[in-house]
């Protein structure tokens, strides 16, 4: 038997049956299912893992921290900054570790999505960094990433306006069709990634690749709209229930946080110390 | 639940707290005569004021804050203190109970060294001094430092000082910890190791209920039913 030349598979793939189903099964508005956990990981200040369809995705932040390189720092504000990045084994063929062209574009929309919803100003000179790492892709990964690294923002206690979600929406066929999955997404004629503050309706990401007329455009963006109030009732389940017995057993705790201060300040009072501990060189 | 404190409600950034009847206080902002949360944390209200606690997140420094910091960086009239926020603390010679001379600081104070120190300011740029002209502002010798997150020294404290008491009680060693989220034992080895497993165990469970109980448990197990005068 002799090796075969792929070349000849028809780049066309039929995405839409007769009855209007997609290749899963899904109507042109459903979405692909989501699981959604905070807090994964311990050693970064917050985190969050998301499965999406066929994406994995773990988002990281820490900060804010001091800003490196110096030269960077911003005394009015904080730096947010993100990176995107998929794992070699994300994908079928062995992804080349390493930024290339795009994920440092996606980086770099990312960053700014968030930039525009933290209170990055209450931070002079630090920075606030976000690492989203993409395990398994599976079409629409930066908006699976946007929506973990935001509620892992939250997990790390970083002020912000709101939190954002998103969702990608597309043409498969000349259907508009929400959330494309890979296939939809290679062989269909438009993807339209967007990232919104849920909300006041702000935009915050809105990428597209192919063609979509002023009517489909309107179509698509009314789907993704109603989508994106879904992801944010998700993202905010997530966090309750990382947080629910947090707050049950808080309230027999004294207040923490130093509250407002109206009464000469209260400090814990430290335990008895011995004071020939008194040390330091006379 | 109704002669309970009151069940605080958790409360996610962006979410609404009130309208024009609230004032906005820590951790809230306000936008179009509204109130939100900018952070993810519970709710409180007092005085027509709504705050939000935080629940989560890096410690930020506030004025008269006990901290546990550690010299980073040390200059002729200043050292710079690592107290796990996001910059750098800076220590006066005029805040500390010794007399010093201009370039003389590495006598008092050397790199590497552990001090116990009050916050005295924190400026809009976010410049952090502290002050060790306090009875409880010192050096620490000797003793282990262990972490905990900010969040969560609350619950190694405890309601009123129970929970670090009962450690020091059944471990006997000197126990401090500072809002920042570091704590300073010492005593022997053996109890310290008990200690700071025990700050593991409160900082994995301290959402879990019973916790001061299970701390308790695990504390009897080491030691059997041992009380005995604190550690003097």
């Amino acid at each position: 038997m002799t090796m075969e030349d792929v070349d000849h598979i028809e780049k066309k793939m039929k995405l839409i049956d007769e009855n209007g189903l997609r290749l899963d099964g899904r109507k042109p508005e459903d979405m692909r299912p989501i699981r959604m956990e905070v807090g994964v990981l311990k050693r970064a200040d917050g985190s969050a893992y998301i499965e999406w369809g066929g994406n994995k995705v773990l988002a990281a932040v820490y900060g804010p921290r001091e800003a490196h390189p110096r030269h960077l720092q911003d005394p009015t504000k904080a730096l947010v900054q993100c990176r995107y990045n998929m794992a070699p084994f994300s994908v079928t063929e062995r992804k080349r570790p390493g930024p290339d062209r795009r994920s440092v574009e996606i980086s770099k929309v990312i960053s700014e999505a968030f930039d525009s919803v933290v209170f990055s100003e209450q931070f002079p000179r630090a920075s606030v960094d976000i690492f989203i790492e993409i395990l398994q892709a599976d079409a629409g990964t930066r908006c699976a990433g946007l929506t973990a690294a935001s509620i892992a923002l939250a997990d790390a206690g970083i002020p912000m306006r709101d939190l954002v979600a998103s969702c990608a929406v597309g043409k498969i066929d000349g259907v508009v069709c929400l959330d494309l999955r890979k296939e939809e997404d290679n062989y269909g004629d438009a993807d339209m990634p967007v990232a919104m503050i849920p909300r006041t309706g702000e935009v915050l990401l809105l990428q597209m690749d192919g063609h979509l007329t002023l009517d489909e455009f309107d179509k698509a963006f009314g789907m993704v709209k109603d989508a994106i109030g879904g992801i944010y009732e998700m993202q905010k389940e997530a966090l309750r229930k990382r947080y629910a017995v947090t707050a049950e057993e808080f309230s027999d705790q004294p207040e923490q946080a130093p509250p407002e201060r109206q009464a000469p300040p209260e400090r814990q009072a430290p335990p008895e110390m011995p004071p020939e501990d008194m040390e330091g060189p006379q | 639940m109704d002669s309970g404190p009151a069940r605080r409600e958790i409360v996610i950034p962006g979410e609404l707290l009130g309208g024009r009847n609230v004032k906005p206080g820590r951790g809230t902002f306000a936008e179009r005569e509204e109130v939100f949360s900018s952070l993810l944390g519970i709710r409180t209200e007092r005085y027509g004021r709504v705050g939000v606690i935080r629940l989560s997140g890096r410690y930020m420094p506030y004025p008269d804050d006990l901290v546990i910091g550690i010299i980073t960086d040390r200059g002729p009239s200043h050292w710079l203190v690592n107290i796990k926020a996001p910059y750098p603390a800076a220590l006066h010679p005029a805040e500390t109970p010794w007399r010093i001379d201009f370039g003389d600081t590495g006598r008092y104070l050397e790199i590497g060294d552990t001090i116990i120190a009050n916050v005295l300011t924190v400026d809009e740029i976010k410049h952090i001094e502290l002050t060790m002209q306090d009875m409880d502002s010192r050096r620490l010798t000797g003793g282990q430092l262990v972490d905990i997150s900010p969040s969560k020294v609350a619950r190694l404290i405890g309601a009123r000082g129970s929970m670090i008491a009962m450690l020091m009680d059944f471990t006997r060693c000197r126990l401090l910890v500072g809002q920042n989220g570091r704590a300073w034992i010492d005593g022997e080895l053996k109890d310290m190791a008990v200690v700071s497993r025990a700050v593991e165990m409160i900082e994995e469970r301290a959402h879990m209920m019973g916790l001061t109980e299970s701390v308790r448990a695990f504390l009897e197990t080491e030691y059997g039913m041992r009380a005995g005068p604190r550690p003097r």
